[in-house]
């Protein structure tokens, strides 16, 4: 039983008790907060963990014909095969909120200075596998984005959810049994006070009674 | 537009430059770190990272787990996947839980 440090006085019974009010009120929202945040979070991990399956299938075969084609030609053709992207690929970034977390949205946006495909060499002195490796990068690209914006997410919303939790923990242990703890102590205490009070008029009336007509 | 790093080893990485993402060949740690936090004040929304490196990074990815941007994601790299870029899905269901759950 933790009592908190207080004068067992009306005034304060009547403040505790407001605040514990306060508290259940507040430890309800928090786990309904909490509740609804794991539900989304469970939905949009599931996701996470399939898609990010997906894609890192995809850049192991990619990297395997990038592989391949390192090993058929230099790492200097290589580089001066890709040296001018044809395109360049970033993201328009928003925002939208889950349950009042802010989450980044991730568009991809493209600005093709030429347009002749993804390719940004000639065909003549580069392996296939190179070809294949632009390939299977260029459309695994906007699951990538879109795996980067799912696990940010993920992300966010699980250091959330620690903080909802841990705040609704606190309520549940600790601050709403101190409360009562309390309130239950003030209340003891001044039962105690009116009783005493109550015992100590009787015994002043007994020897008023006593005094006034020798009774005995 | 935001843009969009990769950052590895030359063999893993070089692909990305073709698609138009922005290429940096690092196989250095340290150099890495001070690359991470470079991109970040930069303005990069995503920024991937071979798990190979990020292994060796350590907490300097961890700063960036509570921004909204940049997002650092790791991806495999030609040296094999580690396995590393699913457990972190894993970490943040146990920093969401609060315990581990049997997978």
């Amino acid at each position: 039983m933790a009592v908190l440090n207080v004068n067992p006085t009306r005034m304060e019974l009547t403040n505790l008790k407001r605040k514990l009010v306060t508290a259940r009120r507040g430890h309800k929202l928090l786990k309904d907060k909490r509740d609804e945040l794991m539900r989304q979070f469970l939905a949009l991990v599931k996701e996470n963990k399939e898609l990010r399956i997906k894609v890192e299938n995809a850049l192991k075969s990619a990297n395997l014909s990038m592989s391949l084609a390192g090993s058929n030609m230099s790492d200097e053709a290589i580089a001066v095969a890709l040296m001018m992207p044809s395109q360049k690929t970033g993201v328009e970034l928003g925002t939208k909120k889950i349950m009042s977390v802010d989450v980044p949205e991730f568009k991809p946006a493209f600005r093709t200075e030429r347009d002749d495909g993804i390719f940004s060499y000639g065909y003549a002195f580069t392996s296939s596998d190179l070809d294949r490796a632009v390939n299977e990068l260029n459309s695994i690209l906007p699951d990538m984005l879109r795996l980067a914006e799912i696990e940010k997410s993920c992300q966010l919303l699980s250091a959330e959810i620690e903080k909802t939790r841990r705040r609704a923990n606190a309520l549940e242990h600790v601050m709403i049994p101190n409360y009562t703890d309390t309130i239950k102590y003030i209340t003891m205490k001044l039962d105690e006070i009116d009783r005493s009070t109550t015992t100590r008029l009787m015994k002043v009336k007994d020897m008023m009674l006593d005094n006034a007509h020798n009774y005995v | 537009m935001h843009k969009v790093a990769v950052i590895g080893d030359r063999v893993s990485v070089c692909g990305f430059k073709s698609v138009g993402f922005e290429t940096f060949f690092i196989t250095d740690p340290d150099e890495a770190a001070s690359l991470l936090r470079r991109l970040a004040s930069d303005g990069f929304a995503v920024i991937f990272i071979t798990e190979k490196l990020a292994a060796e990074l350590g907490d300097e990815i961890d700063r960036y787990k509570d921004a909204v941007t940049p997002a650092v994601i790791l991806i495999p790299g030609v040296t094999g996947n580690t396995g590393n870029g699913l457990s972190s899905v894993l970490r943040s269901i146990e920093r969401a839980v609060g315990s581990q759950l049997a997978e």
